[in-house]
């Protein structure tokens, strides 16, 4: 294992050989929006929020999975990301049904939370106004399709750490959808534990403890990471 | 097999083939099969032997020659007085047989056929598909005869890896697949490709440290340059993937092929059963150390499949996503495990490049891009089908004279190359020399090979819409701004086409261009904006003639909100 | 000084918005001094009048009268204020579109599929105007100047707005406090 430095937005950071740009800029206290990523959880670099300019790389990079490179010159934060993502922003809350005065997530939600950090007062496409349902059939919690941003979050969460793999995606592009074993409904799932890690998991209104109102719908994210690196490092006893 | 049976095979072929005076080559490509190609060989036997010449006619089953537009195709080669003579006869029905039989001593069948000197055979430069069209791609014993696994014995016997893979590198040879990357560049990395630095998970029972895959998926829309190789000379396909496992130092091959090519699975299948019990395949190739295996996997014919890494993670068994690069899979692929990803087209030019050598290939071509390319010639043009051109040729060359123009007296409007993430290419740059970087610049891309021309009738907003919607209905999902900006630029597109669209639409939609084509995760999102651009910039006027201009300029003026307002 | 005429319109949305305008308090004082209202559903004016410096719309465009509305809103005032999620995104009032994209799909849920009693939509002329196929958000139909959400937006939020619009400034729509949703 060795160090490497690298400047980002014209700091001097260092960082493990093996570290990505994104837990680097975080050591260094430089923000970098993320949507997809959640530490503990393998990183899939799929949302494209966390991308990043680095010189002499003519494409853009996701930090999240990104290495670092001895010299690597990484600018998180030119007006071209900012259009970009907020651009991100907007194509999500027009793909599918976010009423956030009416979601168990107000106030709680990252997805709602990033549109204030990109700055988005109004989306300018179109809304697409997708029917989709909501799978009230487990007792403890539900999935609600209208909010999900297809991060796959709760899939890591349920493969990598409960190790049940309940949760999948079923068809592609705007198709597709969150779905519990071969697509039965939740309730019937002979996998699920009822763990609640999905529910930890999820960064906006779509998966939640059935009959949590908006003030206990605080989510915990950092319980996953908590719970992995316990387990690595075998600080329990059983 | 060793390199001596190699050349006794070759003799005895060659030597069988003399005992006829007539080769009559029968085309049963997929275009042609299903036009029933192979009721018409029978009748022609039926017809030889009926007139008592089954001792000097050989009728064979072949593969693409390439004209399909004039398909079911009958190709003969007659033999007479030391002479060379061929005629093509075209539209063949069964019931022509005896009459074609019948000329074969004199003159041709007159209605039947169709000039051989016309420049869509002249102006092509065939390589790739030198065997499609003469050999029987079911036999190897034919392949033989024509040089076949020639390149590997010379590979095995007098070679060492890293000759061969200078000998790629200093071919010039670029991935045919779409990018263009340099072959040799690939091939060292791989060879050089540490397998323990990553954390590998290769399944019990397979023995090797690297791979080698052949990219068969061809998910391009009216794209079949891959189909006809694996179909009409299959044994290429092999002989260029044993001798990439023996450059990089992998033992073990998979062809990936969709299964909507049962043909070319099928003669894949009877080529690798062939060349295993010929010794040219499996353990200890013709007497030597190496061995290579090679099998086949199945895709379900996802076009993002046809992606590098979701082809990766589709042979593993997971879904077919795309992941973020780098690493490479010359680094990290199979299985975590350094993995040399070819096209089909890529791999069929080894052979040749190591029988003839670098210099020769090189010297094809322009500075930059070598050699040849396959091109599926399709749309408004009179001659429709496969076709392999030197580099460099000139796009106009291949419109009008090997395609021989636009039909029913319309005018040429553009050419798409590069299949769905194409660009339009208009008439002012119909000059332009076919290689990478030229159409790069242009807007467009090689691609792998499709190559549509469109007349003054198209509608171009109209065809930026309809790659749209394929590349919307293809996108994996997995990356926002592919799966959700495909599908907005298609409605807005829709938009102008029902007379919805306004300024602040046109302003959205190059803005929504720019953020797919660079925020996207992988090649399908990165390129899809491509058709929008390219039509953008070279027919920006018929985007602008559809534009709304009542009201305020705003989407729903006084009624219109009443249309409905769907995302169709 | 000439007051500034402001106007406020109530469009398919709850009026949420204007009790939070309403929640402004004693501020209401210092704002009447600056402005005069011109057009509002709090005062009973019958037509939207002509050159108003600033109209808040609440409220997305449902039916044919908000969409002959606003048209003449735009095309009367210096600046459009999309006040509160349902005219920002269209919100509750535009979650009937997944009904599907039919007024029709609309009126029949609501007055055959779930009455339990005389199932049967009204059908006397002149009485409610026509539904859209779909709901709108404003700036779908008209070019708008700020965009103030919030379901509905705080009174604070409501007050900076005006403050920088009666100053002649562009307001500055950033941060929690400023932009969220909901
Ligand atoms: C969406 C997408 C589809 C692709 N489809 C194919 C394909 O059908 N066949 C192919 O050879 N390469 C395809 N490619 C390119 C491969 O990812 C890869 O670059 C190629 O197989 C490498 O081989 P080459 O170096 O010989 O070109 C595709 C790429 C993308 C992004
Ligand atoms: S999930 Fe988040 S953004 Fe979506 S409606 Fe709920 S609070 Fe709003
Ligand atoms: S349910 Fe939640 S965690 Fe799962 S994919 Fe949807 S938004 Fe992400
Ligand atoms: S660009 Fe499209 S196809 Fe590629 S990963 Fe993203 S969503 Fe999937
Ligand atoms: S956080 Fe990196 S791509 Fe989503």
């Amino acid at each position: 294992m060795s160090v490497v430095t690298l400047t980002i937005n014209g700091q001097d950071v260092s960082a493990r050989d093996d570290a990505t740009v994104l837990q680097a800029a975080r050591e260094a206290g430089i923000h970098i929006p993320v949507l997809c990523y959640l530490e503990g959880l393998s990183a899939v670099g799929a949302c494209r929020l966390c991308l990043v300019e680095v010189a002499g790389v003519n494409r853009l990079l996701p930090a999240c999975t990104t290495r670092v490179q001895e010299g690597m010159e990484v600018h998180t934060d030119t007006p071209r990301l900012q259009t970009y993502r907020r651009h991100i922003i907007e194509l999500l809350f027009a793909e599918r049904n976010h009423v956030c005065a009416v979601c168990v997530a107000n106030g709680n939600c990252e997805l709602q939370s990033l549109a204030i950090e990109v700055g988005m007062d109004h989306v300018r496409y179109d809304y697409v106004f997708p029917s989709l349902g909501m799978d009230l059939t487990h007792e403890r919690f539900g999935l609600d399709h209208n909010r999900c941003i297809l991060c796959t979050r709760c899939v890591r969460a349920c493969d990598e750490i409960e190790g049940a793999h309940t949760l999948d995606v079923l068809g592609r592009g705007a198709k597709a959808r969150i779905v519990t074993d071969l697509n039965m409904p939740w309730g019937e799932s002979p996998t699920c534990t009822s763990c609640g890690k999905c529910a930890m998991a999820c960064p906006t209104g779509a998966i939640f403890k059935q009959g949590s109102t908006v003030a206990e719908m605080v989510h915990h994210p950092e319980k996953l990471a908590f719970l992995k690196t316990a387990r690595e490092r075998r600080e329990w006893r059983v | 097999m060793n390199g001596e049976e190699l050349l006794h095979v070759m003799a005895q072929e060659q030597e069988r083939a003399r005992r006829f005076r007539h080769h009559l080559h029968v085309c049963t490509g997929t275009a042609c099969q299903a036009l029933n190609s192979e009721s018409i060989a029978q009748a022609l036997e039926v017809a030889a032997k009926a007139q008592g010449k089954q001792g000097e006619v050989s009728v064979k089953c072949v593969g693409c020659p390439g004209l399909c537009s004039l398909g079911p195709l009958v190709e003969v080669h007659s033999f007479v007085n030391g002479d060379h003579e061929r005629s093509l006869y075209q539209f063949v029905r069964p019931e022509d047989a005896s009459e074609i039989i019948s000329h074969l001593d004199g003159e041709p069948v007159e209605r039947l056929v169709t000039p051989l000197d016309q420049p869509f055979f002249t102006r092509q430069l065939k390589i790739v598909l030198e065997n499609c069209g003469e050999i029987d791609p079911e036999r190897i014993e034919d392949y033989i005869a024509r040089g076949g696994y020639q390149a590997l014995m010379k590979v095995l016997t007098e070679m060492t890896p890293s000759e061969v893979i200078d000998e790629i590198t200093r071919s010039g040879l670029r991935g045919r697949g779409g990018a263009g990357f340099p072959t040799g560049l690939k091939w060292a990395t791989v060879a050089k490709a540490d397998p323990r630095r990553y954390p590998t998970y290769v399944p019990p029972g397979i023995q090797s440290q690297k791979f080698v895959i052949c990219n068969g998926d061809e998910g391009d829309p009216g794209a079949f340059m891959d189909r006809s190789v694996m179909e009409g000379d299959p044994h290429r396909v092999l002989e260029g993937m044993i001798i990439a496992g023996y450059a990089v130092g992998a033992n073990q091959g998979y062809i990936y092929v969709r299964a909507e090519y049962p043909l070319a699975v099928k003669r894949l299948r009877t080529a690798i059963r062939q060349a295993q019990r010929a010794g040219l395949l499996g353990n200890n190739i013709a007497g030597t150390a190496f061995s290579f295996n090679i099998d086949i996997r199945l895709g379900a014919g996802a076009f993002v499949c046809g992606e590098e890494t979701a082809l990766i993670a589709s042979i593993e068994g997971g879904r077919g996503l795309p992941r973020p690069r780098p690493p490479y899979p010359a680094e990290y692929g199979l299985w975590g495990c350094p993995t040399l990803i070819n096209n089909v087209e890529t791999l069929a030019n080894i052979a040749p490049i190591i029988n003839k050598g670098a210099s020769w290939f090189a010297s094809i071509g322009t500075a930059k891009s070598k050699g040849t390319k396959v091109f599926a010639l399709t749309g408004q043009v009179k001659n429709t089908g496969l076709i392999e051109v030197p580099m460099g040729i000139t796009l106009r060359e291949i419109v009008f004279d090997i395609g021989g123009g636009i039909p029913n007296g319309h005018k040429f409007k553009a050419v798409q190359t590069g299949g769905p993430s194409g660009g339009c290419i208009p008439e002012q740059y119909l000059d332009t020399p076919v290689d990478y970087e030229s159409l790069t610049a242009l807007g467009s891309i090689m691609g792998s090979g499709g190559l549509i021309v469109m007349d003054d009738s198209t509608d171009m907003v109209e065809v930026a819409r309809f790659f749209m919607d394929f590349c919307m209905e293809e996108s994996c999902g997995k990356c926002i701004p592919c799966r959700a900006g495909t599908a907005q630029i298609h409605h807005i597109l829709t938009k102008f086409q029902t007379g919805r669209a306004t300024e602040r639409d046109l302003k959205l939609l190059e803005e929504l261009c720019d953020v797919v084509k660079h925020a996207s995760l992988c090649g399908l999102g990165q390129s899809a904006p491509n058709p929008v651009l390219s039509t953008l910039r070279y027919f920006r006027h018929e985007y602008e003639a559809k534009l709304r201009r009542d009201g305020a300029g705003y989407g729903y003026a006084n009624g219109a909100a009443k249309e409905r307002v769907t995302h169709s | 000084m000439e007051k500034i005429k402001l106007a406020t319109v109530w469009l398919g949305g709850c009026s949420g918005c204007h009790m939070s305008f309403l929640d402004l308090d004693e501020w209401l004082f210092d704002l009447a001094a600056a402005v005069e209202v011109v057009y509002s559903p709090i005062a009973d004016l019958k037509h939207f009048p002509e050159r108003v410096d600033v109209t808040l719309i609440e409220g997305a465009v449902a039916n044919e009268e908000h969409l002959e509305l606003v048209h003449t809103i735009r095309a009367r005032s210096r600046l459009v204020v999309s006040f509160g999620d349902c005219a920002v995104t269209g919100n509750v009032t535009a979650m009937r579109n997944v009904i599907g994209n039919s007024a029709e799909a609309v009126l029949d849920r609501a007055y055959r599929e779930l009455p339990t009693h005389n199932p049967r939509i009204p059908d006397e002329a002149g009485i409610v105007p026509p539904l859209l196929e779909r709901v709108l958000p404003v700036h779908a139909v008209i070019p708008v100047d700020v965009f103030l959400p919030g379901c509905p937006p705080p009174a604070p939020r409501i007050r900076a707005v005006l403050q920088a619009l009666i100053e002649g400034k562009t307001p500055e729509m950033i941060g929690r406090e400023m932009l969220k949703f909901g």
